[in-house]
């Protein structure tokens, strides 16, 4: 039996605690609240000599992100960190990340997107990189921040995969609320994680390669759908990896959580942290007799559709949480679970909830109101939780 | 070393790409590559060579080559050249390498000044080249700030009321000299050897290294493809484009024009500025001459000459 140890932290103190047991060649990274203290964590284990890792401290999110590519093209494990304007800023690059399919590692400290500036948690930085082909992983607590972060260097790097990917935490929820953590043992997590092995590398001096070349209408389509098919390979590769974690870990990574949804009439669909909230109301509710469940998102990218619809399909109506809007359309967690159930024969009626914009808190009262609607039966539009109209 | 003693060395930047006949570049890429016998890394930002070198599946790179986008080749190649250091310091890389950025000067003194800044304050081991054609050449002459002084490009065109460029170009060579980093050298494709001498120079030095070397477009400075290198001589012996270096600090003119010959002379090569030459805009040439000669005044001061 393995050492792990329990230790109260914060989810950003655990997620430098998954880098320093990585101990990447590189980190290249650029401050932002609430992403810092990952790095600042980062920082001091390099000071103190606990990693080797070179820190390349930039001079912007835009520079953080191409110095990743850079050193990740040069073959060796690279990892940063940022929020909000932060990843916004990097939005350029991380196209140009997955479409060298460069498996990069970001932990990701959900913040707003500004204006007005807000320092606080939603998804909205997130959400508005859905579609650049990272892999995106979404963490209720500290313990998922740490864990999901050693699942993602194995996903990332697999043959078969190759595309960066990014660990989301709630913004300050998460990343500045201390929890329980339990750390693995060094050397097993060590021998799980492994070495990189690259395909291709610009410091294979014998093997020439040309990083990053134009591709016009000839080749370029042709890349994108490579991208594709390596996103549908992420799906299947997550599990087998998450397989493996658990081994260690004793924890199970599914593409979502399912939590007392059995026999649920009524089903909440949400990420991050509000899991942990919808939770503890779950269990109260279920005390009172009310038949109501939970389905976590983990794996938001690739999204495993065909999974939840059928996960969804026992219950009577869903109602399902976005912490950041799509301005004009369903928002982006709504959009992807309404089409899960497309395919499904017996659809369960579904609602949109927006809430917690600009880390306006969400209670249990919200949660058993959002429930207590839901057994009721009746949906519209989006209704809205918390807001002052 | 002789020219001809480079031009036998292993091509590191092959024939065959798609830059337009007459263009500076490409021999200037060779030029610096063929400046070292070590390996080398090298990154290109967005812009001419970067899609002239590089159409899928066809490549000018004989050598280990990353484009990442416009205004960020130095944090790449920062990025490569710390994961060199990380592989040596764990041991696991052998051998000595060189990294080298190359930009033009849109990616270098306009979208890319900042990261270049960064990467030179970090202190990374590598050398940045910008090759200097003086405005957006790869989309078709868009000014930038390195567009000299009435230029006549398509965003600043030359007009009834408007003459071109109402500004002198930024000095990025004193930009980077304010790093103080151990070198930094301004080169021309004109003088070979002295560009030759300064990028082997640079190599052998350790950390970041700049070099800005004037790089005359065929195509959109509107003269015939065969009198590139003439022309790159007429900016250098008119003192348009000095060539000097700034080692440790200490700034050092490379070459001194033995004959007065007026900027005029270089203007007039090119169509770029030819509306300058109308009789009413004579005064702007002689603007061009008198801010030629205070500049070519203060440098002869910082080289002690």
């Amino acid at each position: 039996m393995f050492m792990s140890k329990m230790k109260p932290l914060t989810g950003a103190y655990a997620s430098a605690e998954a880098m320093r047991q990585i101990n990447p060649e590189v980190v290249a990274a650029y401050p932002i609240t609430p992403s810092t203290p990952i790095v600042e964590t980062f920082a001091k284990f390099v000071a103190d000599g606990k990693v080797d890792t070179e820190m390349i401290r930039v001079e912007s999110e835009h520079s953080s992100m191409s110095a990743c590519v850079g050193a990740s093209a040069a073959g060796v494990r690279v990892m940063t960190a940022t929020s909000s304007a932060g990843l916004a800023l990097m939005w350029e690059v991380l196209g140009v990340a997955s479409g060298m399919r460069l498996p990069i590692i970001m932990s990701l400290a959900n913040r707003a997107l500004s204006g007005p500036i807000n320092i606080h948690c939603d998804h909205s930085d997130a959400m508005g990189a859905r579609d650049l082909s990272w892999i995106q992983i979404f963490s209720e607590d500290a313990q998922e921040a740490y864990e999901n972060t050693l699942l993602a260097i194995r996903l990332a790097e697999h043959p078969d995969v190759l595309l960066p990917t990014m660990v989301c935490q709630d913004g300050f929820i998460t990343s500045h609320g201390v929890q329980n953590v339990t750390i693995h043992d060094d050397d097993v997590v060590k021998k799980f994680i492994g070495e990189r092995k690259p395909w291709k590398s610009l410091l294979n001096l014998n093997d020439p390669v040309t990083f990053g070349p134009l591709e016009l209408t000839d080749y370029y389509f042709e890349t994108k759908r490579q991208q594709e098919e390596a996103m549908m390979h992420a799906k299947k590769v997550f599990l087998e990896v998450g397989e493996e974690l658990s081994k260690i870990t004793g924890n199970n990574y599914g593409y979502f959580e399912e939590y007392q949804t059995e026999d649920a009439e009524a089903i909440i669909v949400a990420m991050n942290s509000t899991a942990g909230t919808a939770k503890a109301t779950i269990d109260r509710m279920r005390k009172e007799g009310k038949k109501v469940g939970l389905l976590k998102i983990r794996l938001f990218r690739p999204f495993p559709y065909e999974e939840i619809g059928k996960a969804l399909s026992k219950a009577r109506t869903v109602g399902v949480l976005d912490r950041s809007a799509s301005f004009g359309a369903h928002h982006p967690l709504f959009s992807e679970i309404r089409n899960s159930l497309y395919d499904i024969d017996s659809k369960p009626k579904i609602q949109s909830y927006l809430y917690g914009l600009g880390g306006k808190d969400i209670f249990e009262k919200d949660i058993e109101k959002v429930f207590d609607e839901l057994l009721e039966g009746n949906t519209g539009p989006t209704k809205y939780i918390g807001l002052r109209e | 070393m002789m020219l001809k003693d480079f031009a036998k060395k292993p091509k590191r930047f092959v024939s065959g790409g798609r830059s337009c006949a007459g263009c500076a570049a490409p021999i200037i890429f060779r030029t610096v590559l063929a400046a070292t016998d070590h390996p080398i890394v090298a990154g290109n930002a967005t812009g001419c060579m970067e899609v002239t070198s590089s159409i899928y599946p066809f490549t000018s790179w004989n050598i280990p080559w990353i484009h990442n986008a416009f205004e960020n080749v130095s944090p790449t190649i920062s990025g490569a050249e710390t994961a060199y250091r990380a592989l040596k310091k764990r041991g696991k890389m052998k051998e000595t390498v060189k990294f080298v950025a190359f930009g033009g000067d849109g990616g270098t003194y306009d979208i890319g000044l900042q990261s270049l800044s960064g990467a030179l304050e970090r202190g990374h081991d590598f050398l940045y080249v910008c090759y200097d054609n003086g405005a957006y050449m790869n989309t078709g002459n868009q000014r930038s700030s390195a567009t000299p002084f009435g230029a006549s490009t398509t965003t600043e065109p030359a007009g009834k009321v408007l003459q071109g460029k109402s500004l002198f170009r930024k000095n990025l060579t004193e930009i980077a000299v304010a790093h103080n980093i151990p070198y930094v050298a301004q080169a021309s494709v004109s003088n070979i050897m002295d560009l030759y001498n300064k990028a082997k120079k640079a190599f052998e030095v350790e950390g970041p290294k700049f070099m800005v070397v004037f790089s005359p477009c065929t195509t959109l400075w509107k003269f015939k493809p065969d009198d590139t290198i003439h022309i790159a001589k007429l900016a250098v012996e008119s003192r348009f484009w000095p060539l000097y270096e700034i080692e440790n600090g200490k700034y050092k003119l490379s070459y001194k024009p033995s004959k007065d010959v007026p900027v005029e002379e270089f203007l007039k090569t090119q169509k770029r500025f030819v509306h300058l030459f109308r009789p009413e805009n004579r005064n702007l040439i002689e603007k061009i001459q008198k801010h030629t000669d205070e500049e070519w005044e203060k440098l002869l001061k910082k080289c002690e000459e």
